[in-house]
């Protein structure tokens, strides 16, 4: 049993568009049938009830012109009665008198009414007749002869060819009727399936069209069926959106608390270090002190990173200037720098360089390729900085004299945590171009890094001017 | 063996199928071994001749037989004898109709359109119509003027008492199908008939029971007046004649269809449905019209003139057929015609 349950291909749900149209085509068609049997139905009574009329009329009209002579009963058939049935259709007709019950005038085999019905107007019956079928009228009426009422009988019958013809064509009519009916409800079922399913189709397009990193509520204006389902998605997007702010807390805090002890750890190695005249203790004081200094970087650029991260998904939009905040970023990193004696000569741009970006996010990126530059320059070297406005963007060139990227390709250093094969003894995470390539991202902005000729790199950064 | 049969019939007909008197027959021979279409026909020969010729140069292997009779014995010989003919053609349209009625015709699918009283199921198809009417001999009438109404012809008899005693035809209802229909329909249609009866009655009118003795007749001066004469025949007496008037009366004239239809026993029914489609076909009216004289069904000719009544196929046809109605019909008009 279970066997066979597993191997049973699971069905593709219908959409809810086919749902819809085969439930309203269905109703269409049951309608459309209900439809042509109920107008042949009715049209099939209408034109045995008129035929019926007709014939009633007909035997009525013969019944009426019985005359009591003074011997028999006088006939007179009329001939507009024999001539009225032929109006509607070419039909056989045929007649009997019966007086006191014998055959006086017509086909004497002509079947008799199933029983006597009493009433004055005529009675309906279908028998079949010789090589075909026919309706037949009956009237009785008393007719007074030398005295004695004489019981005589009308029969007069017709064939139906001719109802059914009209009730075929009726028929016909109404096929064509439902089939007409039929069309146009899948025409208006299409119509109708399509815009009760507008505002899901609009619904998702609007969730779809968000970036990855849209963590806004939806607020498009649903109908009230699609309201529950909407709260579901808000509610979810609402958590995730708390998951991701309390990642961002503790990396933050956690950051904090590595940085504050290691910097405590280092004044204290240090201190150790000056006081200390063993050779080897010092050495590994050295030891101490490098790997703190590489945890504290570390600790900072995941900061950084963080921010970055964090803030990218909501970024604030502030009018700056570029310009002012590099210089702002490499007066911070001058005293750095001045310890390796590196000097940082930054020639500022003609005019001011206005740009809309987040303040935080772009002082991050410009750290990095500093702190970058600075870090892999030999020691009493120039770094230089030029800001222009190029292209309709702000650009920031820095330039050193380091070690280069040594034939690696530019790309691959902005990943996460990659570091090129030249640098390991210098301290770095890896995070930092990652960093600066985010930022650029975030901000439709642009960073390479090419080699420069006889050595170093030109590192380029760029963003749109306001 | 049936074959010869058939032969030693078609010799020996007027002898051994004496059940209906045979007025003409004529065999049109095909070529080699084809089928044999037999029409049992009251349109005299001359009239169809052109249209049995046509029809035979179109299947030359049919050999056509054609045999005239009354109207009254087509019918008797579809409905009672259950003679083996492939069409009856009759001029008596109440007779055919009754056939058709009783199940005596078969259902033939025809293309051509007819005008719903020419035609009744796809049984009966009238293809000729023609006026019923007066002829006169101009001789006979000198210095008086031709009747134009049945009032015109009342006046005429009652004015000149014994001028056509004896000088007026008329078919006998009692022999001929046609004639009676005729007397019939004109019954039905206005009630000055009942008084030209009695007015003709008194001058002894002959009784015939077809119209070309009748036509003899007025030919020969035996005749003054031949009342009720089918128009095509009288039209050919006139077109030779100039002493016979051919007068349709203005009050009202009745027109008759010629009707064919195929026997239920019939031997070849599909080949009498092609001669049927021929004969409504347009080659076949045109043959018919301007050839046979027989005018093919014209309704625009009907409209055109407003005297002319036709007789339509309807069930109404067959009232005057209810033997209680002859009976009663046939009484009272010997008792108007044949005065002692």
């Amino acid at each position: 049993m279970t066997g066979r349950i597993r191997w049973r291909m699971p069905r593709a749900p219908l959409s809810l568009r086919q749902r819809l149209l085969l439930q309203l085509l269905g109703i269409a068609a049951m309608l459309a049938v209900f439809l042509y049997f109920t107008v042949r139905t009715v049209a099939g009574q209408a034109a045995e009830t008129t035929q019926d009329g007709i014939l009633g009329a007909a035997t009525t009209a013969i019944a009426e012109q019985l005359r009591a002579g003074t011997e028999q009963v006088e006939i007179d058939l009329p001939y507009d009665a024999f001539s009225v049935l032929g109006s509607i259709s070419e039909d056989r007709v045929f007649y009997r008198i019966d007086v006191g019950g014998e055959t006086v005038t017509g086909y004497d085999d002509l079947p008799l009414p199933p029983e006597a019905s009493g009433k004055v107007g005529p009675q309906f019956y279908t028998r079949p007749f010789r090589d075909t079928e026919v309706r037949i009228a009956a009237v009785t009426r008393q007719v007074v002869v030398a005295g004695q009422a004489l019981p005589v009988l009308v029969l007069v019958a017709q064939t139906r060819l001719g109802q059914d013809a009209i009730a075929e064509r009726i028929a016909n009519r109404a096929a064509g009727l439902g089939l007409g009916f039929f069309t146009l409800a899948l025409l208006l079922s299409l119509i109708a399936a399509g815009s009760v399913l507008a505002p899901i189709d609009r619904l998702a397009e609007a969730v779809a069209r968000r970036g990855p990193e849209d963590l806004r509520a939806v607020d498009a204006s649903t109908p009230r069926e699609l309201v529950p389902l909407v709260g579901a998605l808000n509610g979810f997007i609402a958590r995730l959106r708390a998951a991701l702010g309390r990642t961002e807390t503790f990396i933050t805090e956690a950051a904090h608390h590595i940085r504050t002890p290691l910097a405590t750890v280092r004044a204290q190695a240090e201190i150790a270090l000056r006081q200390s005249d063993n050779e080897a203790t010092r050495q590994t004081l050295r030891g101490v002190i490098r790997a703190v200094e590489e945890s504290a970087r570390s600790a900072t650029q995941l900061l950084d990173h963080a921010i970055v991260v964090y803030r990218s998904d909501r970024m604030t939009s502030d009018a700056l200037d570029f310009g002012a905040l590099v210089a702002g970023v490499v007066a911070s990193i001058e005293p750095a720098a001045s310890l390796k004696d590196v000097d940082l000569r930054l020639s500022p741009a003609a005019q001011p360089l206005p740009v809309t970006g987040d303040r935080a996010l772009l002082e991050s990126a410009v750290r990095n390729i500093l702190d970058n530059a600075v870090k892999y320059s030999p020691e009493d070297s120039v770094v230089r900085l030029s800001l222009a406005a190029e292209d309709n963007r702000a650009v920031l060139r820095v330039e050193d004299r380091g070690r280069g990227l040594s034939g690696l390709d530019p790309a691959s250093l902005s990943g996460r945590f990659r570091r090129g094969g030249n640098v390991a003894d210098v301290v770095g995470s890896g995070l930092g171009l990652t960093i600066v390539t985010e930022v650029a991202a975030a901000h439709d902005g642009r960073f390479s890094l090419t080699e420069r000729e006889g050595g170093g790199v030109c590192a380029e950064f760029s963003v749109p001017l306001q | 063996m049936r074959r010869i049969l058939c032969a030693l019939a078609v010799i020996l007909s007027p002898l051994c199928a004496a059940a209906f008197p045979v007025e003409e027959e004529h065999v049109f021979p095909g070529t080699g071994a084809g089928s044999e279409l037999w029409i049992l026909s009251t349109t005299d020969t001359e009239y169809f001749a052109p249209l049995l010729t046509a029809f035979q140069a179109r299947h030359p292997s049919v050999t056509i037989r054609y045999t005239v009779t009354g109207s009254a014995s087509v019918y008797t010989a579809v409905a009672d004898e259950g003679v083996a003919c492939d069409l009856a053609i009759s001029s008596a349209m109440d007779l055919q109709m009754k056939l058709a009625n009783d199940g005596f015709a078969l259902p033939h699918a025809s293309a051509a359109q007819l005008p719903d009283w020419a035609q009744w199921q796809d049984r009966i198809f009238g293809f000729a119509q023609e006026p019923v009417v007066l002829v006169a001999s101009r001789k006979a009438l000198e210095g008086l003027a031709l009747p134009r109404t049945r009032r015109d012809l009342i006046d005429l008899l009652r004015d000149h008492p014994g001028r056509f005693e004896g000088r007026i035809g008329t078919y006998d209802p009692l022999q001929s199908g046609a004639g009676y229909l005729f007397a019939t329909q004109e019954a039905r249609q206005s009630d000055s008939f009942w008084r030209l009866a009695e007015v003709m009655g008194a001058n002894r009118p002959r009784l015939y029971a077809s119209t070309k003795p009748m036509l003899d007749d007025l030919e020969t001066g035996t005749l003054a007046l031949a009342y009720n004469v089918l128009g095509s025949y009288a039209a050919t007496r006139a077109a030779h004649d100039p002493d016979v008037a051919l007068i349709e009366f203005e009050d009202f004239t009745l027109t008759l269809l010629r009707t064919a239809l195929i026997p239920k026993d019939a031997r070849n029914p599909e080949l009498a449905g092609m001669f049927i489609d021929f004969l409504l076909s347009p080659e076949g009216r045109r043959l018919s019209g301007q050839q046979g004289g027989l005018p093919p069904v014209n309704e625009a000719a009907l409209v055109q003139t407003p005297r002319l009544r036709p007789i339509r196929l309807d069930p109404g046809l067959l009232v005057y057929l209810d033997r209680v109605k002859r009976r009663a019909f046939l009484e009272e008009w010997a008792a108007a015609v044949k005065q002692p």
